[in-house]
């Protein structure tokens, strides 16, 4: 569970340029995009618990989303598609002092890179993961992702998609993951909060943030513009707090936002630190 | 005297071991298994790490992340988990990631013979990944060798921060010969250069001309940034900037060819005063060797250029060698892969004949002492 940052209706004021590559501005990302809302929050999170840049990785993959490793001043990695999970994790396991964090987007984390994604939840290393779901393939130009949902329209599903959604955050706590939460950018506060539970948790951390894209999915699926987009998150989601007074009838539909599920496993860097122990006594 | 019996696979865990590496990524494939098991018994023995990863790729992509946190780092395959790899090889030729992939071959092509030897991934050794770009491919005949090249490959690999292939045939791979490795007690062993200026001034991708940048570790307050895209000496993307593109290219396949006489390795047996010259490597290599001192007890002057280097390929060198000679053979385990290369060196000048054998066996010398003899002088290649 989140365990500090501060509620308040508007998100904190902060000097969020230190920890840009302001040079690197303006950002490629389109007008109504969600991705720089899930970056600030991100960054309001990473001041709010005093996240030392020099000690962080950020690992991305291939698409709209990953392209943010690009903006932020750490150590930042961009790797190839589908992959940054497993790039992580030879970085987790090589050095455990660093703060490995995954931004990857729905596409990246749960298609080309499913499995990666199973195992990494699986082995609970040290990570967070930060998956920016949009339902669609923006840089391509608007194909269905495993997140897509049934019926709905992509540049490769002209007719309809026939394929189902994958539950992500129910695959992240079957696979292991010992903090699974859901959050939305309509919500940013709600999301750096959820964001700073995850940087807290020693283990590995999902969190499916539930982004907007008004120029592929949305245009095509006619949801309207990026504001008509957040409306439809505010209208279509419930906090889990609050779902826990409503009767199942009420719920139908809703997407659940908040930890969803959080358990203790032993972390697997500090778990190789015994095996590393007693391979040594074993030895001598 | 400390010779001890060792197996081809045993050697390259070895010799990784002696070159300092301290992170393996792997994923169990027949042939190169017993690496892996070799490393996931000694590397924590030493503090270093093991990981079996959930597949191919992630094994590549995870030596690639430990190497950015300052590890040497290894990762053993064969043929079906080689042409898994390849995209990641790409990112690390790309990203100037060092990192040394051992590939001990089965026969294939798919799922083909893992247990029988061949030497079909020659060329997807040099062209596996797409885009322009040039790799360094070592290629062991023995097991001492295995151990020896294994710690030139991450002497390489450091020094021009490139990511460098062993090639093995399972032949090689699955050997055991008595070895003796107290004589590399005092082998040389390199470091990735580090860079000199502070924070501020570190530009990642900034190197001399055909020369490999300084590498600073991920978390020692150099805060850079690393992409697959093209980037400029900054490390961020140039896709927009054609002379920044072609500076990059020319220097990441530059950076390898300027060194080529120092990446060169081979050996010569009787091949000064030969008429007929082998090219050989891995275990052919071997058969080559005998097939040439049967002939030249036969009165037949034959000599064996045996390639430790496969790649980068050297036209001028491979030409200055055959220029005297009557004919050259080349066997090979494929039908001819590394003798259209030697026959694209020397061009018409002198008659290049391959031996080719995918049969699963290794190439009997008496089949080379056939060619030698002029018994066998065509043959059928497709």
């Amino acid at each position: 569970m989140p365990t500090s940052g501060v509620k308040k209706n508007m998100p904190k004021s902060f000097n969020v340029t230190k920890y840009l590559r302001m040079d690197k501005m303006p950002h490629i990302w389109c007008p109504g995009c969600g991705n720089g809302m899930v970056m600030s929050a991100f960054l309001r999170a990473v001041d709010t618990i005093k996240l030392n840049p020099d000690k962080t990785v950020v690992v991305s993959g291939i698409g709209c989303s990953s392209r943010i490793t690009g903006y932020l001043d750490f150590n930042t990695l961009h790797t190839t598609h589908g992959r940054p999970l497993a790039f992580a994790t030879g970085i987790k396991l090589a050095n455990p002092s660093l703060e490995v964090i995954v931004i990857t987007g729905d596409g990246d984390a749960t298609a080309i890179g499913g499995n990666h994604f199973l195992h990494a939840c699986r082995r609970n290393v040290n990570i967070t993961t930060i998956v920016i779901n949009n339902s669609i393939y923006g840089m391509t130009g608007g194909q269905y992702s495993p997140l897509t949902g049934k019926g709905e329209i992509a540049s490769t599903a002209p007719y309809g998609n026939v394929e189902p959604k994958l539950e992500i955050c129910k695959v992240a706590e079957a696979a292991g993951a010992t903090y699974v939460a859901r959050g939305a950018t309509y919500q940013p506060v709600f999301l750096e909060d959820l964001i700073i539970g995850a940087l807290e948790n020693k283990g590995f951390s999902l969190l499916e943030v539930i982004s907007q894209c008004p120029v592929y999915y949305g245009r095509l699926n006619k949801k309207g513009d990026a504001v008509e987009m957040l409306k439809w998150q505010k209208e279509n989601t419930i906090s889990i707090k609050a779902a826990a007074k409503r009767s199942p009838s009420a719920l139908k539909g809703k997407i659940l936002l908040g930890v969803l599920a959080s358990s203790f496993r032993p972390e697997y860097t500090e778990e190789y630190a015994g095996i590393i122990e007693e391979a040594q006594r074993m030895k001598s | 005297m400390s010779r001890r019996l060792m197996q081809g696979n045993e050697a390259c865990a070895q010799g990784a071991l002696r070159a300092g590496v301290n992170f393996f990524a792997g994923y169990p494939i027949t042939p190169s298994t017993e690496i892996a098991e070799i490393m996931a018994r000694k590397l924590p023995q030493k503090g270093g790490k093991f990981i079996q990863m959930e597949d191919e790729i992630a094994s590549m992509a995870a030596v690639i992340g430990a190497s950015l946190t300052g590890a040497k780092t290894l990762t053993a395959t064969s043929g079906p988990g080689f042409s898994l790899k390849q995209e990641n090889i790409g990112f690390a030729l790309m990203t100037e990631i060092p990192c040394v992939i051992v590939n001990v071959q089965r026969l294939g092509p798919s799922t083909g013979a893992p247990t029988l030897p061949a030497q079909g991934d020659v060329l997807q050794t040099r062209w596996g990944t797409h885009g322009e770009h040039t790799i360094i491919v070592l290629s062991p005949a023995s097991v001492e060798e295995a151990y020896y090249l294994i710690v030139t490959a991450f002497n390489f690999s450091e020094k021009l921060r490139t990511p460098v292939i062993l090639l093995l045939d399972e032949t090689i791979g699955h050997l055991r010969e008595s070895v003796d490795l107290e004589k590399y007690r005092e082998i040389r062993i390199v470091n990735r250069q580090l860079p000199r200026v502070s924070p501020e001034k570190y530009l990642p991708y900034a190197a001399e001309e055909n020369e490999a940048p300084p590498m600073i570790p991920f978390g020692e307050g150099y805060r850079y940034h690393v992409t697959g895209l093209v980037h400029d000496e900054t490390g961020f993307p140039c896709t927009g900037n054609n002379t920044a593109i072609e500076k990059l290219l020319r220097r990441l396949n530059g950076k390898i060819k300027a060194h080529l006489e120092e990446i060169l390795l081979f050996r010569e047996l009787l091949t000064e005063d030969a008429e007929y010259l082998i090219i050989a490597y891995g275990a052919v290599a071997r058969s080559a060797a005998e097939a040439v001192k049967l002939a030249r007890n036969e009165g037949v002057k034959a000599g064996l250029l045996q390639m430790q280097t496969l790649w980068p390929f050297d036209a001028d060198f491979i030409y200055k060698k055959t220029s005297q000679k009557k004919t050259v053979f080349v066997p090979e385990m494929n039908l001819g892969q590394y003798a259209g290369e030697v026959r694209k060196a020397i061009g018409n000048t002198v008659p290049v004949i391959p031996i080719p054998q995918v049969d699963g066996m290794l190439i009997h010398p008496r089949k080379i002492l056939a060619y030698l003899r002029g018994e066998e002088k065509y043959a059928q290649v497709f």
